[in-house]
């Protein structure tokens, strides 16, 4: 079973005739993926690449019965829509684009989540169910449809995750990347409580970073709830205070913020803690049996 | 982008609020004139660096007339701050802010910051100011009030009554603080501020609210719009301020080992990587997903002029990024710079055939390396032979 997409999913691409958009897009739908629209004001009535586009997601949910948004808009119009993709109805949207102000995340996750939608993201990969459906800018050759569910902060190191356990014959059931900015929508508990219930994913890999609290709240929750072996691997020990880290969530501020701290808090509730990043896919493999 | 304090208060006093009146002097011949135009015979210098803890490192400074002010200007120019946040390096001071002395009757701690928890700003109120507001958070949590104020509106009329209630501020001097704190939050929310720290918020002897120092951290997302506040690049490296040019992620560091690497997390587990054998990273560096030729190339560059590089790892999981464009990009560097030091290359991803192939037939001394374990095994070999 997949979480949160499967090969059903129907999905209009916002941004899709720009750069990002198009070349994605066409990804997409190479591996398997129904796109089924695409949104860019002002260019409603063309059809891009064989895809229709409308100039509202309103349109497009309305003639295409879309129920996931794909974002790909700069960040000046980004929040925009994000909030634009619930308020047409779309229960699941996904942001990959990256450097969105904070302060219009705080404001566009609240309309959000008032709407009721789910959001992934924004500056995150998207999400892949392998042999399904591939939804945002992953590389889609390396995965392969398995066992293990994968969720990370970081695209690359979501990459690596796939790519080891695609390697030593795991698979994936879903990864997810739910992206590196300070306020985001999916956070590892959701996507751990899902991947708890999900009969095919037999073990978690759990990927987080320095900064905010993501990590510590999925320790709690896996010590409270999952009994599936999880490897858990905390990118950024390495890295100074006070500095941002690519990403706009990685900094670290007070003390619940570092590697350390984190991955203590995994350990205490069971995780199996991978020292460096080459160590997740063995781990993983190992705790299986 | 961190503002220096002169520079966030000039946005205050601009929104209405009462700072001192100050004026900023770089030699010690200004003083006089400063004191002068601001009508003053005794005032303070405060060092304007982006750190904390300046007034213990010495930064912060009473005097009396202009022979003594112009003795601490001359001894600050240029000095070196080492405060318990900036490391041994230190920062070191251009300006100084001359400002009025002001009668402390209070000190309050005041900010507004991201609460990552909760997705939302929130009003953080202490009535010990002054203080490090880590260090009460840990020993004496119940000293601090936070509540969340509304996106897009003044706080709550309930809110401003709690914060006058816990702080114990009442009358006249309650009306005024309800406007700052309004003023603070609107400041936070027009300027895209990541943190608004007014440390402390005093109450005077004639009971009235100044801002006496602030900390002003706005939301590097945000600068295509928060042009002309302060300046972006005053507390980055040369080599960060011209990576930022061509989109690239770089930090400085303090280690040995150069690294190019492509995402933000994977970038930061190269780091740990580098540091789980023994080693110290030299740099961050995310080139990203989308940097063209041109990008990866320049993000070489400065990876190999380095001075302090003694190896070199290049870790790419090619996704957006293809890996022909990383191996022409570092083939380009290296020819044009030379390579004085051993480079190791890990390529995993799109197009790594092309890119392997690329660099095989460069004819560049290359060390490639299969899986992160083997890149680090090889980036510390490579270090050892370096040390011989």
């Amino acid at each position: 079973m997949s979480i949160f997409v499967d090969k059903n999913t129907k999905v209009v691409v916002i941004g899709l005739t720009g750069k990002a958009g198009s070349f994605h897009a066409a990804q997409c739908k190479a591996y398997g993926t129904q796109i089924v629209a695409g949104v860019t004001p002002g260019k409603g009535g063309i059809i891009h690449d064989g895809i229709p586009v409308f100039n509202t997601v309103h349109e497009a949910v309305k003639e295409t019965g879309a129920d996931c948004a794909l974002i790909f808009v700069p960040p000046p119009g980004a929040a925009d829509a994000i909030v634009g993709s619930a308020d047409a109805g779309v229960p699941f949207i996904v942001a990959i684009t990256e450097g969105i102000p904070v302060l219009d995340m705080v404001w566009a996750r609240k309309e959000v989540d008032a709407r009721g939608a789910i959001l992934l993201g924004p500056n995150c990969p998207g999400i892949v169910t392998p042999g399904e459906c591939k939804i945002g800018i992953a590389p889609g050759f390396i995965h392969k449809r398995g066992k293990v569910g994968i969720v990370s902060r970081s695209g690359t190191l979501t990459y690596e995750a796939v790519y080891q356990t695609t390697q030593l014959g795991l698979g994936q059931s879903t990864a997810v990347g739910i992206g590196g900015d300070p306020v985001h929508g999916l956070n590892h508990v959701d996507v751990l409580k899902r991947f708890n219930a999900d009969p095919e994913t037999e073990g978690i890999v759990l990927i987080g970073e320095i900064g905010g609290p993501d990590e510590q709240n999925a320790a709690k929750y896996i010590k409270e709830h999952v009994k599936k072996p999880v490897v858990a691997f905390i990118a950024g020990a390495a890295a100074p205070k006070g500095k941002r880290m690519g990403h706009a969530g990685a900094i670290v501020e007070g003390k619940s913020g570092t590697a350390q701290a984190k991955k203590e808090a995994l350990k205490a509730a069971g995780a199996i803690v991978a020292e460096t990043a080459a160590d997740i896919g063995p781990l993983i493999k190992k705790a299986l049996g | 982008m961190k503002l220096l304090e002169h520079e966030a208060k000039a946005v205050l006093r601009k929104s209405g609020m009462a700072v001192p009146t100050g004026k900023v002097v770089v030699s010690p011949d200004e003083v006089a004139p400063a004191l002068a135009e601001l009508g003053l015979t005794e005032a303070v210098l405060k060092a304007q660096v982006f750190t904390g803890g300046r007034g213990k490192a010495g930064g912060v400074k009473l005097f009396s007339g202009a022979a003594e002010g112009a003795e601490i200007v001359k001894k600050l120019i240029g000095a070196t701050l080492v405060t318990h946040q900036t490391g041994p390096a230190g920062e070191k001071v251009g300006s100084l802010l001359l400002e009025s002395k002001t009668a402390i009757a209070r000190e309050i701690y005041c900010s507004i910051l991201l609460d990552r928890e909760a997705n939302s700003p929130v009003l953080v109120l202490s009535a010990e100011g002054g203080m490090e507001i880590e260090e009460i958070a840990e020993t004496q949590p119940e000293k601090i009030l936070k509540m969340y104020p509304p996106v897009g509106h003044d706080l709550w009329s309930f809110q401003v009554l709690r914060a006058c209630g816990f702080l114990n501020i009442t009358g006249e001097t309650a009306k005024e603080f309800a406007t700052v704190l309004n003023q603070l939050w609107k400041v936070y929310q027009q300027y895209d501020a990541s943190l608004l720290e007014i440390n402390p918020l005093v109450i005077d002897k004639d009971d009235h609210v100044v801002l006496l120092d602030c900390k002003f951290i706005v939301d590097d997302n945000a600068e295509y719009r928060q042009k002309g506040l302060g300046d972006a690049d005053a507390d980055k490296t040369a080599a960060e301020i011209e990576s930022a040019k061509y989109g690239l992620s770089y930090v400085s560091l303090d280690g040995t080992v150069g690294c190019m690497v492509n995402g933000a997390g994977l970038a930061m587990a190269t780091l740990d990587l580098i540091a789980s054998v023994g080693l110290m990273p030299a740099n961050f560096l995310d080139v990203g997903g989308s940097a063209n030729e041109d990008a990866v190339t320049k993000a070489f560059e400065i990876v190999l002029s380095d001075s302090k590089v003694e190896v070199i790892l290049v870790n790419i999981f090619g996704g957006i990024m293809k890996c022909d464009i990383i191996a022409q990009g570092v083939i380009n560097a290296a020819r044009k710079l030379g390579v004085k030091v051993p480079i190791v290359v890990r390529l995993q991803g799109t197009n790594v055939e092309q890119g392997k192939k690329l660099l095989a037939e460069s004819g560049l001394a290359l060390i490639t390396a299969d899986g992160l374990d083997d890149a680090a095994k090889k980036v510390a070999e490579a270090a050892k032979g370096v040390a011989k």
